[in-house]
């Protein structure tokens, strides 16, 4: 299969992913966002991995780990996003502005 | 035919991608990241990446899916067509374009003509796993301190007390 | 019987797409010819039998949230389990004492999450 194909795809969900955190206003969507972003990354190792010489998995691998820390990310990001909701009863990133002074 | 049903999954994928940051009801957000997610698991079935293509399956649509959802329910989202966009939601759409616009062409260009090898007769869970339980054990071990603080954190921080 | 990596997945794609035809097709079959009468109360979302109360958008509480999160950990812990599960007879030992001590650590977060009450159901 050509690498080419593998690599636009990766690339137009790396971008929606952009599009999805900087244009959303609801946290959980832009978590969304940020796992299609990550999930794009591991296509790209694991396209790598297959395009490059030799036989070693090493992109499978970090594919895994990627995915791994993702859950942990996660998990504390939408941890993060319910303090916030419990405290100030919005998860509207235009309203949440704790660190701005 | 390997590279037809790319195709598909990948337009597929790609659509839902779009529709999951473009919709107005955040429920359905969820469910197009499913259709995303199962999408990217096939492709990875395609480039021979077996075991990762079952881990997606197994984590993001078994549990992190569940995850957003009961996130969703907690923060008792406005579904309807409320204004879901952010005041810069003028400059997101510039930078994803060009941005797409820029990185796409020349990684078309740069690596045209390179293959990805997909001649394989079995899985790879045996060297997937040979490649992390000799080569990979100090990241193997921190992956667990990394999740133990997670766990530790979300449940510190989720806890009401 | 195809086989090979990708025949073997070709013959789950072919068994996938023949359950998905069944039971769409049986389902769009219903549709088409089953008679429709809607009314109000037959409209209203079904909920064991009792009348619903509220909107179908309640807030649920916390707890639900600890068990997703205790579970998406675990899950990723069981993810490492089955490569090891596979290798482990090659490498012996070394890759018991690994795991070991992969699981040990989880175990603290476990440990921490019961001091904290969290898998009690109150």
């Amino acid at each position: 299969m050509p690498l080419n194909w593998v690599l636009v795809l990766t690339t137009f969900l790396f971008c929606v992913g952009v599009y999805g955190v900087l244009a959303r206003r609801n946290a959980v969507i832009v978590l969304m966002s940020i796992e299609i972003m990550l999930n794009a990354v591991n296509l790209n190792l694991i396209a790598f991995n297959g395009a490059l010489e030799g036989d070693r998995l090493i992109g499978q691998v970090f594919a895994l780990f990627v995915i791994a820390i993702a859950a942990a990310e996660l998990g504390v990001g939408l941890a993060i996003v319910l303090l916030i909701y419990r405290n100030s009863f919005t998860v509207s990133l235009d309203e949440v502005n704790l660190l701005k002074w | 035919m390997q590279g037809l049903i790319f195709l598909v999954v990948a337009a597929t994928s790609g659509f839902a991608a779009v529709r999951l940051v473009t919709n107005k009801n955040l429920v359905h957000a969820a469910l197009y990241l499913v259709v995303t997610l199962m999408g990217m698991a096939i492709i990875f079935l395609l480039l021979t990446a077996e075991f990762v293509a079952w881990v997606q399956v197994l984590i993001y649509v078994g549990a992190v899916i569940v995850l957003l959802l009961f996130g969703l329910m907690l923060t008792r989202a406005q579904i309807g067509k409320t204004a879901l966009d952010r005041q810069q939601r003028w400059v997101a759409g510039p930078v994803a374009l060009v941005l797409f616009g820029v990185t796409a062409p020349v990684l078309w260009r740069f690596f045209d003509g390179r293959t990805i090898s997909l001649d394989r007769q079995s899985g790879n869970t045996e060297a997937l796993g040979t490649e992390i339980f000799t080569k990979f054990v100090l990241p193997f071990e921190v992956v667990s301190v990394l999740l133990l603080a997670a766990l530790v954190g979300a449940v510190f921080l989720a806890k009401k007390d | 019987m195809p086989d090979g990596y990708f025949g073997s997945y070709l013959t789950l794609a072919i068994y996938s797409l023949a359950m998905i035809g069944l039971v769409g097709g049986t389902l769009g079959l219903n549709r088409l010819v089953s008679p429709k009468v809607p009314g109000k109360e037959k409209m209203t979302t079904y909920e064991s039998g009792v009348d619903p109360i509220g909107s179908g958008q309640s807030q649920t509480t916390i707890r639900y949230y600890m068990f997703a999160l205790l579970f998406v950990i675990f899950d990723v812990e069981a993810v490492f389990l089955f490569p090891w599960a596979v290798v482990f007879e090659e490498i012996g030992v070394f890759a018991f004492v690994e795991m070991m001590i992969f699981v040990a650590i989880l175990a603290l977060g476990l440990l921490y999450a019961w001091r904290k009450k969290v898998l009690d159901w109150i």
